[in-house]
């Protein structure tokens, strides 16, 4: 089944490239056909944001690294190297058209429907429509758009970690870049139901990449089930420790440094400034996470763990990422500070149950939630209105999160004093909290039938005798680490290595101290 | 006197020390080996050539025990350690002259395992 599946993908793609198509005409560009000076800065950044989004796929590689055992580290590389591939053509092929496309003729509330292969879609400004007032070109949207679908699909993994078969990674990561990450995205933030209709704000993608992600994840986990060894007799859990703080914590720098093209470059623009004002933003929340994570750890578990400060940056991240463009500069390391304390409260109590090995159900699942929910406490209404999405009262005013609405500010358009039991206070968190639900509900049933499914057919699991080897050399024949495994004198020509090379070596010096 | 040495896979490991400390027997060391035996070796492949490593990694226990001890420690090695197919391992069993304490100096089956008491039925 793997098999015919990787042949049948270039062969469909090359199939489109053959058939007649119409010149791309990007209407951005001026009659000279030279870009706008504004639009040239614009498209600049927005792919180098993308860019910076990309290398976090080399940020996940290495926290998932980490966090395994020696004997299954080389698989991680082969299967990030895969997913971000196939993300691409998926994406390309048709993602990018459900999730940010538009449908004139019968509204796009739920699935958009132009630029397939991102041909033929006419004007660029109404055939995606959520992304038509910035003027960057089409080819840098769709990049930094892909960029996010494969962060989202790289997230999904966290959890399946040492047991679960590769050829799994293929088969979902088609059905995901192609259906359940654009049809969520387009939900969330593509235009859809949840942001045009509900007022739900989600900037960057704490719920349309994380919680997508992490959801994703969570539905493989209930499916595939422990490692072997993680819950003893007693139903207790186990520690099985990864084999590298350092590239984990390389890892968590790599995504930390990415972060600065996610929620930035989610302003897709430079020339309002406002992608600088998010770079802080990123930064407070990401520097309190890290702190309170720190404090709970040493609170909670006696000792300052290296992996729960490093998820306690990775949790603030996710946190911020909805509010990043909604909220003023002291809101972020309030919504960073309290991510910190959630994810390592939440991996501590999952890990009771479920065996996630790198925390991606806390730092990107409920630190996903959090993010979300927490435009419904913090969102301004001068930047609601910037970004003009978000809930409106009955003369258009936007409301902002709970402590503008009700009031408690006294800075918000809806200066009512004494009003902080008002319903309109809750309405933004309501529209937060029911896209939550919504999108959710949603990525569950979609991912758990998918892998359901394969469960039934292709197997998710690798065989225990495998899983005891490790992936490295079960589903690859090689190891990542391959001194560790193969004992030196079962190299061809051990018989001039290791020891006969260091007596050599010992001879050899003696005689040149001499000369 | 005699040393019980067992080559095991890792994951019998756990649940042997687990029963011997409850029986009364703390006292054992083990070290990672790699063996050949009957069970095939793996095949690595790097970059279109092949490499048989024909060793695999396995466990060897060594409990120093009482002659009247030694039934009871070989008993729980194979109750654990046995899955039935080929690679569970070999137990040797092997005579032992002197034993000797380093922190007292003490000498003799005394300072084998922890018999605190003589609580411990054999």
């Amino acid at each position: 089944m793997t098999k015919k599946l990787l042949w049948a993908l270039p062969v469909g793609v090359v199939a489109m490239l053959a058939a007649p198509q119409v010149a791309l005409a990007d209407v951005i560009d001026g009659e000279s056909g030279v870009l706008t000076d504004s639009a040239a800065i614009n498209t600049m950044w927005v792919i180098v944001a993308a860019v910076l989004v990309m290398f976090m796929q080399a940020g996940f590689m290495l926290l998932e690294i980490g966090f395994s055992r020696a004997k299954n580290a080389g698989t991680v590389v082969a299967k990030v190297l895969t997913n971000f591939s196939i993300a691409a053509l998926g994406f390309w092929a048709v993602g990018f058209a459900f999730a940010f496309g538009g449908d004139s003729a019968s509204g796009n509330d739920l699935i958009g429907s132009t630029g397939y292969f991102l041909q033929d879609f006419g004007d660029p400004l109404t055939a995606f429509p959520v992304m038509g007032i910035f003027d960057a070109t089409v080819e840098a949207k769709f990049f930094f758009q892909f960029v996010f679908c494969a962060v989202s699909l790289a997230i999904v993994w966290g959890t399946t970690l040492e047991r679960i078969k590769y050829g799994v990674y293929i088969i979902y990561g088609i059905i995901f870049s192609t259906l359940i990450y654009p049809i969520g995205a387009h939900w969330v933030f593509g235009g859809g139901w949840l942001q045009s209709n509900i007022g739900m704000q989600d900037f960057a993608g704490s719920t349309a990449v994380h919680l997508i992600g992490a959801t994703g994840g969570l539905a493989v986990l209930l499916l595939l089930g422990a490692r072997k060894g993680k819950y003893g007799g007693d139903g207790r859990p186990r520690p099985i420790p990864g084999h590298s703080m350092p590239l984990f914590g390389l890892g968590v720098f790599i995504l930390w440094l990415g972060w600065f093209g996610f929620n930035p470059g989610t302003a897709l623009g430079v020339t309002d400034g406002r992608f600088a004002e998010i770079v802080l933003v990123t930064q407070l929340a990401c520097a309190a996470g890290v702190l309170t994570a720190l404090m709970t750890s040493r609170r909670k578990q006696k000792t300052i763990d290296i992996g729960m400060v490093g998820n306690g940056a990775i949790a603030a991240l996710v946190a911020i990422t909805a509010p990043s463009g909604y909220v003023e500069y002291w809101a972020a390391p309030l919504i960073g500070g309290v991510a910190g304390v959630l994810v390592v409260y939440g991996i501590l109590a999952i890990d009771k149950v479920l065996d996630d090995p790198v925390g991606a159900l806390s730092a990107h699942g409920l630190a996903g939630i959090w993010g979300t929910l927490s435009c419904g406490i913090f969102s301004s209404p001068r930047l609601s209105e910037y970004n003009a999405f978000g809930v409106t009262n009955s003369e258009g005013d936007f409301l902002g999160g709970f402590v503008y609405a009700s009031g408690l500010l006294g800075k918000g358009f809806n200066e009512v004093p004494g009003a902080a039991f008002n319903i309109e206070a809750f309405e933004q968190l309501g529209a937060q909290a029911l896209g939550v639900t919504a999108a959710f509900a949603f990525v569950f049933t979609a991912s758990f039938a998918t892998f359901y499914v394969i469960k039934k057919t292709f197997g998710l699991r690798v065989t225990e005798d495998e899983e005891e080897a490790g992936l490295d050399i079960s589903e690859h024949g090689m190891y990542g680490y391959p001194e560790q495994f193969i004992p030196q004198g079962e190299f061809p020509g051990a018989a001039t290595s290791p020891s006969a090379a260091a007596s050599a070596a010992t001879s050899v010096k003696p005689a040149r101290s001499e000369t | 006197m005699k040393k019980i040495e067992a080559y095991i896979r890792h994951e019998a490991f756990e649940p042997i020390r687990a029963e011997l400390l409850d029986k009364g027997f703390p006292s054992l060391s083990i070290s990672e080996v790699k063996g050949s035996g009957r069970q095939k070796g793996v095949v690595e492949t790097y970059r279109g050539s092949t490499l048989t490593v024909n060793v695999r990694p396995k466990l060897k226990i060594e409990v120093v025990v009482e002659e009247k001890d030694k039934g009871l420690v070989v008993e729980t090695i194979l109750k654990h350690a046995r899955t039935g197919d080929v690679g569970d391992g070999k137990i040797f069993v092997i005579p032992v002259e002197e034993a000797i304490r380093i922190r007292t100096g003490q000498e003799g089956e005394t300072v084998l395992q922890s018999h605190e008491g003589d609580e411990v039925t054999a």
